[in-house]
């Protein structure tokens, strides 16, 4: 933290500028086109989602079913400021995130006196909560929705958000603050004798997932033209759940990892609707006996210390 | 950590999920969007804009050809809660497919569709219409099915300049736009849901002869609120009074204090335009409770099987309501239809089904007169169509790229099979 220019740093730096310019350059060839596009934002949606859940569930060990919640909060609140206000999007995206991030203490601060599965049902109730608001609140179209969104975002945006919410995240992991919330998951008892104020913790997590969740609300209302509340109910909480689960709760590149698989494994299942449900359940459990602590279980991708090892409360650096 | 037992609950709630998408069918898509465009009848059939930035147009290959063949595509909610409609969509369509291809194809070609699930999903909708436009080089795409995975489409159909066809959508903002903008490359084969309840006042008004009237609406559904205003405007125009209005929510079980309070009104008439869940309880407590006036509704009460399972065919002699399709309709082609239906499925045709069968032969029709495998061609004779005689009804195409579309009234006999109660338009 206190010298940035390490080598890893930069390694990182350049390697991520690197894919989005080798992205960037096979779009304007025309090599990946408009249905390639749609898929590396919805990986990089994925991303923004998986690893801001997994802030919150995997790291801080507050098992929360509300994510998709909050992203309805994000999405609509910078559709409504876009459209309604002429706000230029990208800071509508972030005044999204940010009230997203209000609703996560909102939440947090008497939610989190419950714990495990006590708190997965007040969580599982936020979302419902939200949900039902938004299908009767007249000014954002109810239960029909709000369309005539414009697209402003595209691979740029979706990709800068998706690497501002892994470093941040990863930074914050590295830090004082993502100890704290790591001893809160293994032992709130011994976290709270050894003077770590676990509300405080939780409730940060939870303001920290729930800005990226906004975030990521706003790249999917700019990106996919309309928003409907039916579109944020408990199935996508779980979806964005389940990535965190299969990449490895207390990995974020394991998160990463999934966001992108499972993406691309939608895909495939796009064309055999009839069998798609059963195979994707059969493919959670095959991995998921295979690999009980998710595909990574808690450790990391690293880039400068020899591959992966087992990160203990360490953050991580970089993706793919 | 406690999560292992919540995974095992997911697990759980995912097989669950992945079952409960194979159930029900019937009703129609809802939801509608913005304002209800009043008096904005622009734009004609033919000045239909240009795509615009129509993406890689010069170097794309034979569009809509691989092979010598026409492709189409279905981009269906075929999984997830809405896949009954989706599924029995598709059904329909396949037979006609199937008919189009006996006789010869289209402009002599092979016609192909290409099916993809959109899980009632909007981003997957959103993500399939670009799969299908882009990628398979579709000539026409038809689907999604419900109204919200329909709008959300729609952009992309605008973005390639393909057309897109809703048989089923029936949503006033799929075709014209909150701002009143005619929507570019979408079109759809069914009426809307304030149509149908404009019908129902005339039918209520004009052959019933009906005087006074209450509303029942479901405040959490679009698709109730803007057939209830519909209703209420025509039947008010038509010398109507509209006594009393009660709503309710979704998931209400208990319309005994709604019910008590109209039949205490006088009202010689319930509109009712709700889906089939909400209609069988109220005609079921209605009955119970002595009341022995009209309740009329619209498409959302197709769906048989629940309503006499629920409300019993005592309950229904006096419901009446507005629907696309009448499975007993003596035509050839709908008799043909039915027992192919039967043979295949082992039921008689939803709406859905004959809407779908309806939407693959009107697109067909379409490229046929287009004369060639090109989009923009085939958007022309979209909205030119005249005189289209499907099972549903004969129909234009009209200005705002809905249907110009006669409509049935079904009643229920003794044993509450449907029976044709009346034609209107």
């Amino acid at each position: 933290m206190r010298q940035w220019l390490t080598k890893t740093n930069l390694l990182v730096g350049l390697g991520l500028a690197a894919f989005y310019g080798l992205i960037q350059i096979l779009i304007q060839a025309g090599v990946l086109r408009a249905f390639h596009q749609v898929n590396l934002i919805t990986a990089c949606l994925g991303i923004i989602m998986a690893v801001s859940l997994n802030l919150i569930t995997g790291f801080t060990g507050q098992f929360s079913l509300g994510h998709a919640g909050f992203m309805a909060v994000g999405a609509y609140f910078s559709a409504v400021l876009t459209v309604r206000g002429g706000v230029y999007s990208p800071f509508s995206i972030v005044a999204g995130g940010l009230l997203a991030a209000v609703f996560g203490l909102l939440v947090g601060l008497p939610a989190l006196r419950l714990k495990g599965d006590y708190l997965a049902i007040a969580t599982l109730g936020f979302g419902e909560m939200i949900r039902v608001l938004l299908l009767n609140a007249k000014y954002v179209g109810g239960a029909a929705g709000l369309f005539g969104i414009p697209r402003t975002v595209g691979w740029t945006g979706a990709f800068f958000a998706a690497a501002a919410t892994v470093l941040v995240i990863r930074n914050l992991l590295w830090s004082s603050y993502g100890r704290a919330c790591i001893a809160v998951r293994e032992d709130e008892v011994a976290a709270e004798l050894m003077g770590i104020d676990i509300t405080k913790y939780k409730a940060l997590a939870f303001a920290v997932g729930a800005f990226f969740a906004g975030l990521g609300g706003g790249v999917y209302a700019h990106y996919f033209y309309g928003l409907q509340p039916d579109n944020f109910g408990f199935m996508r909480s779980v979806d964005y759940l389940v990535m965190v689960v299969l990449g490895g709760l207390g990995s974020l590149t394991g998160s990463v990892l999934a966001a992108v698989a499972l993406t691309f494994i939608n895909v495939i299942l796009q064309q055999y609707s009839a069998v798609r449900m059963i195979l994707y359940a059969v493919l959670l459990i095959v991995i998921m006996i295979f690999r009980p602590r998710g595909l990574m279980g808690s450790r990391e991708l690293r880039i400068g210390r020899g591959g992966a090892r087992k990160a203990a409360g360490d953050g991580a650096a970089g993706d793919a | 950590m406690k999560t292992g037992k919540m995974l095992m609950i997911l697990a759980a709630w995912l097989l669950i999920l992945g079952l409960a998408a194979g159930c029900g069918a019937g009703a129609s898509g809802g939801g509608t969007a913005g304002d209800v465009p009043g008096a904005s009848g622009g734009g004609t059939a033919g000045d239909v804009p240009d795509g615009g930035d129509t993406p890689a147009p010069g170097d794309a290959p034979a569009v809509g050809e691989t092979g010598g063949d026409i492709v189409v595509g279905v981009n269906f909610e075929l999984s997830g809660n809405l896949a009954g409609y989706g599924q029995a969509k598709l059904n329909g369509l396949r037979i006609a497919l199937d008919e189009i291809n006996a006789l010869g194809g289209v402009l002599g070609k092979t016609l192909v569709v290409k099916e993809y699930d959109n899980k009632g999903d909007n981003a997957e909708a959103v993500s399939l219409a670009t799969r299908l436009m882009g990628e398979d080089k579709v000539v026409a795409m038809i689907g999604p099915v419900t109204s919200g995975r329909v709008m959300a489409a729609a952009d992309v159909a605008r973005q390639f300049g393909i057309p897109l066809v809703t048989g089923t959508g029936t949503s006033v903002g799929i075709t014209v736009r909150a701002d009143g903008e005619v929507n570019p490359f979408v079109y759809r084969t069914c009426f809307t849901d304030p149509y149908q309840g404009t019908l129902a006042a005339s039918y209520a008004a004009g052959s019933l002869g009906l005087k006074t009237a209450a509303l029942l609406v479901n405040q959490s559904d679009d698709y109730s609120i803007y057939m209830a205003s519909a209703f209420q405007d025509a039947f008010e125009a038509a010398g109507g009074q509209i006594v009393d209005s009660v709503s309710f929510m979704q998931g209400d079980l208990d319309f005994r204090t709604a019910l008590t309070k109209i039949k205490s009104a006088g009202a010689a008439m319930i509109f009712c335009p709700n889906y089939y869940e909400p209609n069988a309880l109220i005609a079921r407590q209605a009955l119970e409770l002595g009341y022995d006036g009209y309740i009329i509704g619209g498409d959302g009460w197709d769906n048989r099987d629940h309503l006499i399972q629920t409300a019993g065919p005592e309950a229904l002699q006096k419901v009446y309501f507005i629907n696309h399709y009448f499975p007993g309709d003596t035509g050839d082609d709908n008799q043909r239809f039915v027992e192919k239906y039967a043979e295949l499925y082992h039921s008689a045709p939803p709406s859905f089904a004959a809407l779908g069968y309806d939407t693959m032969w009107f697109v067909a029709d379409a490229i046929e007169k287009a004369g060639a495998a090109d989009p923009a061609a085939i958007d022309r004779a979209i909205a030119g169509t005249v005189g289209f005689q499907g099972i549903t009804g004969t129909f234009d195409m009209g200005p705002n790229h809905d249907p110009i579309k006669s409509a049935v009234v079904i009643g229920f006999d003794e044993e509450g099979n449907y029976r044709l109660a009346d034609r209107v338009r």
